[in-house]
């Protein structure tokens, strides 16, 4: 039944998004820049507001007289949360709206799905969401966090400055989880913690009934030693936990929970009060205090035309991915996907903490790393931040296949899948 | 131009009326203060050590507005005030003399924040004004908030208060706390003693600390008492994760048996396979949403009115279905299949448009939230406990509508033979509008009391959908009992596989064993008998 319900799901879901696509009359004398999120699905909840935020972007900038003279154009895709439509969504984008980069996808499996066809037409995708890395394509730029740029910094700063020994690494059963938790538990261990002191645990998607769970946490965190969760449970199954905890009365002084899919989004459907003092790290909070920050917010909510909505760090990645677009065809001069690509590497732009971020070779971005403390009304206040900026790897340091691989799409390496040791490029880029 | 004037001119009116109130009398925390509003967390660490060593009531308001988070300092002159809702806008008093200071907007004032250090520290010290607390309740959350990190100092003011101590349960808790002290003094024989006071307990905090003793001391004979004490606390401990344990597979089990109530009526019952079950429990869950938007102040009264309430709109839903799709197909259950899961397709993307994707918040009134503590080891949370009440309840009423009332009958009488029912004069049709909209009316019921527990999103629904078949199918088609037992029997179950196998393989467990037990009876738990079963 279930497997008939799939395929029903994916026909139903192709005519309604085949009647969203919102293909404008073409012109000429515009540049087309496509949004490939998911409008409708279970991921409609995090990627609509992506779409807007990019269609603020294009306002934005055609408002300051477009690009190289011209408007730009957003066209506008619903792959409907469904993996394989992205690709197909990715190709109708490139091949039939002629679009000159796509700003798109939330999960890894979608962006795994779009890749060979973003490879295959030589287009530009730019990523915005904290992924687990093991990747670089010639045709992607990942302006979301690799696990380097938010789980390791977590981690640091719960051993060194919470003296936590103890550690539950809790994720939803799927590859950013998995892959995240393997980097932790190779660096952990590098670090000096015994296996014994970590316990793995992965919940199915949508995950709402913690009890059992939560009480094996608490349990496993009653030994005398400081225990903290790394959480990489996924959307959804987060407000069931986090009440769960609250319920179980086990606050963030005794067992706090870091989360790297947590954000001011996904708070503003929950009462935050149990949950004041849980953690989160992403590379911007909506809290910072910065004049750009201020500008942007102000300008979300005249666009969205809502004092309440909230900005989080995937829209800032889509901030800076948008304007690295824009600072490099105009350096280049043309928007032809295979020059602006060169034209990218070593683009600078403001981000909205206060700072520079800029592209790399590896096509990976450097953003400072921030740990925020959950608050009553939903915000995070900034509790410990990297000195300095974080530069994206790639290939992780702490895996045993990853640690001597490296990325530089730069000519004349021009490789995602360098080996140092042995001087040779597979061409395996993912 | 006229505004900066304005704001320029009350600016130095307020620092003219604190540059009196300094004059009259110079509050030396005044000074210790306004150190909160520096950014560095030690800095404020070391300003709430001092505001401490004044012992007094004002000193106790403050620490409890920071710990509150309503302690805040101007943006433009870094006074500390603390707030209170008035007219548009925030009338700030300075915290030590209790003197109002003027009206902000929220954006003038700036929150002193605190991480979790401090708010534990915070908690600590507070705790100690607690102790000589009148109510016993007060002077015993006291206590178990020192037990943790208690010092020499903290011990010997309880070894002095124990004595006077008119209260059991709290000169339990000092004693425990006074032992937490000794089992960390070096002195061996008060260690010895303190593990035989300590056994006693099953607070995981003393657990975790014996732990800690006799895994660091060089001491054979002293970690050999240790391990025995705890080996005394988990012999004790087993028998309450066992309780714990049940508690949570019925509380997982009546989620169970109330998504699939509704569903052993329309399929169960009338034979329907109807996809959109599911969402019509997410319909019930929305409208505890709506009620409680139009309530904000009385979460629990909202809770209350939206059960009759959603059962008024899924139920209507559910007629509107049966009328223009499911009549039309009884008999093809392919086809009801189909067209009842572009229902559902339907009616999510609808709400996708009405409400937005995102989740949205129902909030838990009070009396649902927290958990009854039985004993230091085992709390059962209120939210699930309200659940397995209102489940049964919900399934009570449900048995008395279908055995004790005319429209019960009537629904029997289609189910068994629809034929000889209309003979006798039953409207069948009428009939099985109503049976199917008191299915969904049951369905939307459910999502008041889902919406207590998880997301209330388009997709609330699709999570359960499949779950609510597996138990209907379980329990034997056709029958409430069947639902119930089966519900209850899967949840616990599952509870009891999830420490060892893992949320994910926990699940496929279960649908193996049922796939197992389908295959043996084919008919359920409690099979239909007599002439209904052949049809």
């Amino acid at each position: 039944m279930t497997r008939m319900n799939g395929s029903i799901g994916i026909v139903a879901a192709a005519c309604l998004a085949a009647t969203w696509g919102l293909t404008a009359q073409a012109q000429d004398d515009t540049i087309k820049v496509g949004v490939l999120h998911s409008l409708s699905g279970t991921m409609a909840i995090s990627e609509t507001t992506l779409k807007d935020t990019v269609l603020m972007l294009v306002e934005e900038q055609n408002k300051k007289g477009g690009v190289l003279g011209k408007q730009l154009e957003a066209v506008v895709v619903d792959p409907a949360s469904d993996w394989p439509l992205f690709a197909e969504k990715a190709r109708e984008l490139i091949e039939k709206e002629k679009v000159d980069v796509v700003f798109g996808c939330w999960t890894s499996v979608s962006r795994k799905s779009v890749l060979p066809v973003f490879e295959e037409l030589d287009s530009i995708l730019f990523y915005p969401v904290q992924y687990e890395g093991e990747e670089s394509s010639k045709n992607v730029f990942y302006t979301g966090a690799a696990p380097n740029q938010q789980a390791i910094p977590a981690v640091d700063y719960l051993m060194n400055e919470i003296g936590v020994e103890r550690w539950v690494l809790a994720g939803t059963d799927y590859v950013y989880p998995r892959t995240t938790n393997k980097i932790l538990e190779a660096y952990l261990t590098a670090k000096g913690v015994a296996s014994e002191d970590i316990m793995i645990n992965y919940t199915p998607f949508g995950h709402s009934d913690w009890q059992s769970i939560v009480a094996e946490i608490k349990q496993f965190g009653s030994t005398g030693k400081k225990t903290a969760v790394v959480s990489t449970i996924n959307g959804d199954a987060n407000v069931p936990f986090y009440k769960e905890l609250g319920n179980q009365e086990i606050s963030a002084e005794d067992i706090p929970v870091v989360a790297f899919s947590v954000g001011e989004e996904e708070l503003s459907g929950i009462d935050t009060a149990p949950l004041v003092g849980h953690l989160a790290a992403w590379n911007y909070f909506m809290s910072v205090p910065s004049d750009a920050n201020d500008e942007f917010i102000a300008a979300w909510h005249e666009f969205i035309g809502d004092e309440a909505r909230v900005t989080n760090d995937p829209m800032e990645a889509h901030y800076i991915g948008f304007n690295m677009w824009v600072e490099a065809v105009n350096k280049a001069g043309t928007t032809e996907p295979s020059v602006v690509q060169d034209a990218l590497i070593g683009v600078a732009v403001p981000n909205l903490t206060g700072g520079y971020s800029s592209m790399a070779p590896n096509h990976h971005i450097t953003k400072p790393v921030l740990i925020g403390e959950i608050q009553d009304d939903g915000q995070f206040a900034v509790v410990w931040e990297t000195p300095g900026l974080v530069l994206g790897d790639e290939w992780s340091d702490y895996l045993e296949g990853s640690r001597d691989l490296i990325a530089d799409w730069r000519a004349p390496l021009s490789c995602g899948n360098y080996n140092v040791k042995t001087a040779k490029c597979s061409g395996q880029n993912y | 131009m006229s505004h900066a004037i304005r704001w320029i001119l009350v600016v130095t009116f307020l620092q003219l009326l604190t540059a009196v109130a300094f004059a009259q009398e110079v509050d030396p925390r005044a000074a210790t203060l306004s150190r909160l509003t520096e950014r560095s967390f030690d800095v404020k660490e070391r300003a709430i050590d001092e505001l401490a060593t004044y012992r007094d009531d004002v000193t106790r308001s403050i620490l409890t507005a920071i710990l509150a988070g309503e302690l805040y300092y101007t943006k433009n002159s870094g006074q500390i005030v603390t707030t209170r809702a008035s007219g548009g806008g925030l009338a700030a008093f300075d915290p030590l003399s209790g003197d109002e200071v003027g009206q902000f907007g929220k954006r003038d004032l700036r929150k002193i924040t605190i991480n979790n250090s401090l708010r534990s520290k915070l908690r600590g010290l507070l705790a100690t004004f607690d102790l000589a607390d009148p109510d016993p309740a007060r002077r015993l959350a006291a206590v178990e908030e020192m037990i943790d990190g208690i010092d020499e100092e903290t011990a010997g003011t309880l070894a002095n208060l124990v004595e006077s101590e008119p209260d059991d349960t709290v000169r339990t808790a000092m004693l425990r706390a006074i032992a937490m002290q000794s089992l960390v003094s070096g002195d061996r024989e008060r260690q010895m003693k303190a593990v035989s006071v300590l056994e006693e307990s099953l607070n995981p905090v003393i657990r975790g600390r014996l732990a800690s003793v006799a895994s660091s001391t060089d001491d054979p004979e002293l970690r050999e008492r240790a391990e025995l004490g705890i080996k005394r606390i988990d012999s004790r401990l087993s028998m309450v994760r066992f309780a714990e344990t049940v508690f949570f597979g019925l509380s997982a089990g009546s989620v169970l048996v109330l998504a699939a109530i509704g569903l052993a009526i329309t399929f169960g019952v009338m034979g329907v396979i109807n996809m959109a079950h599911g969402e019509l429990i997410m319909l019930g869950a929305y409208t505890t949403y709506v009620v409680q938007q139009t309530m904000p102040a009385s979460p629990g009264l909202a809770l209350a009115a939206s059960i009759p309430l959603a059962f008024l709109v899924s139920g209507l839903a559910g007629v509107a279905i049966e009328r223009s799709v499911i009549r039309f197909l009884y008999g093809r259950p392919l086809e009801t299949l189909l067209a009842t899961f572009g229902v559902s397709l339907i009616l999510q993307q609808a709400v996708r448009s009405i409400f937005s994707p995102l989740n949205r918040s129902v909030a838990t009134p009070d009396w649902m939230s927290g958990s009854i503590q039985l004993n230091e080891a085992l709390s059962l949370t209120m939210n699930r406990l309200t659940i397995i009440v209102f489940c049964l309840v919900v399934f009570a009423a449900l048995s008395l509508v279908l055995r004790r009332t005319a429209i019960g009958l009537q629904v029997r009488a289609v189910s068994q033979n629809r034929d000889m029912a209309r003979a006798m004069g039953v409207p069948s049709s009428r009939v099985d509008a109503l049976t199917f909209g008191l299915g969904s009316g049951i369905a939307g019921i459910a999502g008041v009391a889902l919406s207590q527990l998880t997301n209330v999103g388009p997709n609330l629904g699709q999570s359960y959908i499949i779950d609510s078949f597996m138990v209907v199918v379980f329990g034997g088609v056709g029958n409430l009992w069947g639902t119930l037992v089966g519900g209850m029997t899967l949840g616990v179950l599952n509870k009891f596989m999830e420490p060892w196998a893992g949320a994910v393989l926990a699940k496929i467990f279960i649908l193996v064993l049922l796939i197992l037990f389908i295959q043996k009876r084919p008919r359920g738990l409690f099979p239909q008998r007599g002439r209904a079963a052949e049809s």
